[in-house]
């Protein structure tokens, strides 16, 4: 009954928290109400025993991707008005295609189910494991590989954005440290021979 | 009770706000971007329900899978949109047709 009532609750507030974040006029209350949907997520993700994955989605997702896109949207100045013009134009059909999706799709969980039985309840955990535990022992040993090529996707992914962003501003004056320690002292001193002075 | 066709309505309801979301904010590349964060966590949902009503530990994994490449995404989407916006002044999808023939 209290698991009902936490799940209607916070459903409630995530399907309103998305809705904020496609129709708010300002970009950064979505980025906002997007921090509150991820939130609500990892209560419901806790709700159904979940609890490795519910922390990680608040520490990876709203601790910094959300971050991250909440500098951009503050560091971009944007001309909102002129980005939204088409709104009202494009809204019936979104709502309808919204629409039709959520229906076919209650159509095939509650009336049309083909004789599949979905489980009610949440397969229990076994005594005294954790499901952080039980992720880690299937991730390092049968996800093992696939672990490392997550690693290489996060490294690509950090060169490609270091890359993209980064520019050469012409007329800079930079120190060029690499010179600087291979300079010889030839390179700096040039000694010249000249005639000794003669007396008056 | 609350079973697993729940989970997967809640999860259907929030990819179709995020394709709504799509085709009212067409102009907008940083709330495109955002929808497509939605729409990647109805999926994680799924992934998440199906995992813990059924008892198998693969789907967790792969939602693990799938914040890693989705925190790429966002990186190197961020970043684009960044230099985008250096350039043109702008993050309008309609003026983007430089490629256009």
């Amino acid at each position: 009954m209290l698991v009902a009532i936490l799940f209607w609750t916070f459903s409630a507030v995530l399907v309103g928290a998305a809705l904020g974040v496609i129709l708010s006029r300002n970009p950064v209350h979505s980025v906002l109400y997007l921090v509150l949907c991820f939130f609500n997520a990892a209560v419901l993700w806790l709700l159904i025993q979940a609890e490795f994955l519910a922390i990680v989605l608040v520490l990876v997702y709203v601790g910094a991707v959300m971050v991250l896109f909440l500098f951009v949207v503050m560091m971009l100045d944007v001309n909102i008005e002129e980005l939204r013009e088409g709104f009202a134009r494009n809204a019936p059909l979104g709502a309808l295609i919204a629409f039709i999706m959520v229906v076919e799709l209650a159509y095939v969980l509650w009336v049309r189910r083909l004789g599949i039985e979905l489980p009610g309840v949440v397969a229990g955990t076994a005594e005294g494991a954790s499901n952080t535990a039980e992720i880690g022992a299937v991730l390092y040993t049968q996800y093992a590989y696939p672990f490392q090529l997550a690693a290489v996707v996060l490294l690509i992914a950090i060169v490609a954005a270091i890359t993209l962003t980064m520019r050469r501003r012409p007329g800079l004056k930079v120190q060029d440290i690499a010179g600087q320690v291979a300079v010889k002292a030839s390179d700096r001193v040039r000694l010249v021979s000249m005639p000794p002075e003669r007396e008056p | 009770m609350i079973g697993l066709a729940h989970y997967l309505l809640l999860a259907g309801i929030l990819f179709a706000i995020a394709v709504a979301g799509i085709f009212i904010n067409r102009k907008n590349v940083i709330l495109l971007l955002m929808c497509i964060e939605l729409m990647l966590l109805a999926v994680n949902f799924n992934f998440v329900a199906f995992s813990r009503f059924l008892g198998i530990l693969d789907g967790q994994v792969f939602v693990f899978f799938i914040l890693t490449v989705a925190a790429a995404e966002a990186a190197i989407g961020l970043a684009i949109l960044v230099v985008l916006f250096r350039q043109r002044r702008s993050i309008n999808v309609e003026e983007l047709d430089t490629m256009k023939g």
